[in-house]
């Protein structure tokens, strides 16, 4: 057996090493700068409550979901039901209805239901931006002390609440 | 009623995969012919089960069968009847389920067509395909089941992603499909060489009209894809060097190189061993391309709905077919060894050149899709690898290949004189390098180096082309009996080559001369562009089957004569509430002027002004015609009188070697 027709084999082990290594890890999984950094401040106010404000004071004390989602985003719609068990377990989530208008955004949750223990309007997309948000759904993870803990990007699933967010919130199923 | 008949007509495909696996296994080494022609029905069985079970899911997207979650998931009540029936591989599951009817059709292929082959070979090959199915199958059934049931049964389906909801998108896949499908032919006869032993030039044309089979499908099914891309995408692209793009061109490159190798093993017995690692790389490189495509290791615009339990399925699976062909070729490939002398300035001698260039180019581009995972493998952070790299290694590979092509019929086998070729290669140098010179200035574009280079190894590839068919015609006193008395292996052989010449041309120019603008208009206002003005005309809405409008109209005159009425559409599609771009084209040989609605500048306001974006693009077709000449120059190649009588002959002869 000389050694150059073994170099396929060689190769081919090589491969599929560095594949089992990349099966373990999500390439979508972007690092958020703000991890480990206190939640940027915003005042808004709360859905359908124009007169009841709403701020980063609200959010410290316990820890707490912020899950960014809208009327018109179809993603959202696919974590929906998952959210809803979430709140029938107990969880705090807060609702920010990102880039959407009140009547849509209050409409959508009527429709579907609310997991929401609170609703705040980001009609603008204002706290939107200062959180990096890329689009919705988006959901952030905060400590007691208001600092961002974790960051999913796109849809909240069984998986990912299980592995990562549960531990961090110290409770969960 | 009908989706479990489907799922029971996989079930019963994969028992026979098993037999066809097994029983021939048996048969080759016991010598015994009846279990050898298991193979051959076996395999028409399997094709037959697996064709059913197609049908039934077919028969569920058209009948809008909700109670299937892969319909529910994949159609919509309003979804016109032709995207129900092509809805079916518009997702993984699918896609699987037409990945295996296309192996089982090659599979049934192979045992009608060859059955004058020797038997043992064949039912070895039919028996590696058998083993490739039981794995397919297995995948299907245990992850990617499309007949799952969904209960409750929605009130109605997802709806189709709106991207795939274009003709262009219908026959994509399935071209493509048939094209790395098509490859495990010749990796199975691959393998039955290596287990046999035998390993000759009668092996190598067996195997070559199948090899051109499946690459003419690849290098369709690649040509749609930049098509519908361009298209669909809305930006004007054609080409971005995502992963799966590559995953499907590294295959191409290989399989390119495989055509070639065979040729050489074909005519002087020689570059065996590489040509069989050829035709085991062709297809690993296309299950590689499954993998990195559904596994979700790697970031893409093709996104597939991932899941990790594929991956690793996909990988185990990659893992043992390849782990037990590359163990082969390394205990089986040196006893392949040729004893004829090699000299480099002659036909194999430059096939092999062309072998090199080409597997270093699959290599450069299998290197720029991995290294994002190797690097993130040393948690060294997250990077991508974009289009300039690919362009700075491909472009400097593939240029010395279009030089080589002129060469590919002046030079002769075993030892050619430099002086012969000389004298017939001046003619076509020349007129190269001056229409090269002269083209961009003859087509009213700025001189550009790189596009005078471009141009002139277009034409070279073109010219020597013609040259070919011109010498054979002029070498007989009737002319037109020489042009009919040219087998179709050389037509085949010269068209391809003017395929590449025609896409180098292309490639060239619209790279080089492309100019794009973003515009903001109001109705009737106009844009200027490389001389053409576009006139918008404002849109109105319309109302499709599934999806509401904007319609655009854009009159584009030159030197104030309407040149062309162009009707881009934003649509916004019901079911997912998805914004698609149908940006509008009107082209000939020479450009395309490409419009794309982007939004109106107030939301609220459609009437009002629009962002738009306006495209001239020389020479774009010729990308897309050079693709198809070359798949064409497959088809005339594959249809090879040759290849069926020297079947008969190589019958004769082998059944003699039986006798005595």
């Amino acid at each position: 057996m000389r050694l150059r027709y073994v170099v396929p084999a060689l190769v081919l082990v090589g491969l599929v090493v560095l594949f089992a290594a990349g099966l373990k890890r999500d390439p979508r999984e972007v690092p958020s700068p703000l991890i480990g950094k206190p939640a940027p401040a915003f005042s808004l106010a709360v859905l359908g409550h124009p007169e009841q404000p709403y701020t980063i004071a609200d959010l410290k004390g316990r820890a707490v979901l912020v899950n960014f989602f809208a009327s018109w985003c179809a993603a959202c719609r696919v974590e929906h039901p998952f959210l809803m068990r979430l709140a029938g377990q107990g969880v705090e989530i807060i609702g920010i209805d990102y880039k959407d208008s009140d009547a849509d955004g209050a409409a959508w949750l009527a429709r579907h239901g609310n997991p929401y223990r609170t609703v705040v309007a980001d009609p603008q997309g204002a706290m939107g931006l200062d959180w990096g948000v890329y689009g919705a759904p988006e959901t952030y993870v905060l400590d007691a002390a208001g600092t961002i803990v974790y960051k999913q990007i796109g849809p909240l699933g069984e998986e990912v609440w299980r592995d990562k967010v549960a531990p961090l919130l110290g409770a969960g199923p | 009623m009908i989706p479990e008949l489907g799922h029971f007509a996989l079930i019963a495909a994969l028992v026979v995969a098993i037999l066809q696996a097994a029983v021939p296994a048996l048969g080759v080494v016991r010598r015994d012919r009846r279990l050898m022609a298991v193979a051959g029905s076996a395999a028409q069985t399997q094709f037959a089960l697996i064709f059913a079970a197609y049908l039934c899911l077919s028969y569920a997207f058209v009948t809008r069968d909700w109670s299937v979650a892969y319909v529910a998931a994949n159609s919509h009540s309003d979804l016109p009847l032709v995207y129900r029936a092509t809805a079916v591989w518009g997702a993984h599951e699918g896609s699987m389920l037409l990945w295996m009817l296309m192996l089982s059709g090659w599979s049934a292929a192979v045992s009608v067509f060859n059955r004058r082959l020797p038997p043992d070979l064949v039912a070895t090959a039919l028996a590696v395909l058998g083993a490739l199915s039981i794995g397919f199958l297995l995948f299907i059934l245990l992850t990617s089941n499309p007949f799952d049931l969904n209960f409750p049964v929605p009130e109605d389906g997802r709806d189709l992603n709106p991207l795939l909801q274009d003709p262009g998108f219908v026959i994509h896949p399935p071209m493509l499909y048939m094209g790395y499908v098509g490859f495990s032919v010749a990796f199975a006869f691959a393998i039955a060489a290596l287990i046999s032993g035998r390993l000759d030039a009668a092996w190598a044309r067996w195997t070559r009209p199948w090899t051109t089979t499946a690459w003419l499908f690849l290098t369709c099914g690649i040509t749609l894809g930049s098509w519908w891309a361009y298209n669909e995408l809305g930006w004007g692209g054609w080409w971005f060097w995502d992963p799966v793009e590559n995953a499907s061109f590294m295959p191409w490159l290989v399989g390119t190189a495989l055509i070639h190798s065979l040729a050489v093993t074909e005519k002087r017995d020689q570059m065996k061993a590489w040509t069989v690692l050829l035709a085991i790389l062709a297809f690993a490189l296309s299950l590689l391309g499954t993998f990195l495509v559904r596994s979700g290791v790697l970031v893409s615009v093709h996104a597939f709905a991932t899941d990790p339990a594929r991956g690793v399925f996909i990988l185990t699976f990659l893992a043992i077919v390849l782990g037990i062909a590359f163990t082969l070729y390394a205990w089986r490939a040196p006893k392949f060894v040729s004893q004829a002398d090699f000299a480099l300035f002659s036909r194999e001698g430059l096939l092999l050149l062309n072998n090199v260039f080409l597997v270093v180019a699959a290599t450069a581009v299998l290197l720029g899709t991995l290294y994002p995972l190797v690097i993130d493998a040393l948690n060294a952070g997250k990077v991508s690898v974009g289009p300039p790299y690919f362009n700075a290694v491909f472009i400097p590979l593939t240029a010395p290949l279009a030089v080589l092509v002129g060469f590919a019929s002046a030079v002769g086998w075993k030892r050619a004189k430099a002086r012969e070729v000389w004298k017939r290669m001046r003619a076509p140098a020349a007129i190269a390098v001056v229409l090269g010179l002269a083209l961009p200035w003859l087509l009213g574009h700025p001189t550009k180096l790189v596009a005078i280079a471009g141009g002139m190894l277009a034409l070279w590839v073109i010219v020597t082309a013609l040259q070919e068919i011109v010498r054979r015609v002029r070498a007989r006193r009737d002319r037109l009996q020489g042009l009919t008395q040219i087998p179709r292996a050389v037509w085949g052989m010269t068209i391809a080559h003017l395929g590449l010449g025609v896409w180098v041309l292309g490639i060239s120019f619209v790279s080089l001369y492309s100019v794009e603008k973003d515009v903001r208009l109001g109705p009737g206002q106009a844009a200027t562009l490389s001389g053409y003005d576009f006139l918008f005309q404002g849109t109105e809405p319309r109302r499709g089957p599934n999806y509401d409008a904007d319609h655009g109209t854009v009159e584009v005159r030159r030197d104030g004569r309407t040149v062309a009425t162009l009707t881009p559409e934003k649509r916004l599609y019901h079911a997912t509430g998805q914004l698609m771009t149908e940006s509008s084209v009107d082209h000939n040989a020479l450009r395309d002027l490409y419009v794309a609605l982007g939004e109106p500048i107030d939301k609220n306001n459609a009437a009002g002004d629009w962002a738009l974006r306006v495209y001239y693009k020389p020479m774009m077709r010729l990308v897309w015609w050079g693709g198809f000449i070359m798949a064409f120059g497959g088809l005339v190649a594959a249809s090879d009188r040759r290849y069926r009588l020297a079947k008969l002959r190589e019958a004769a002869t082998s059944g003699a070697e039986a006798a005595a």
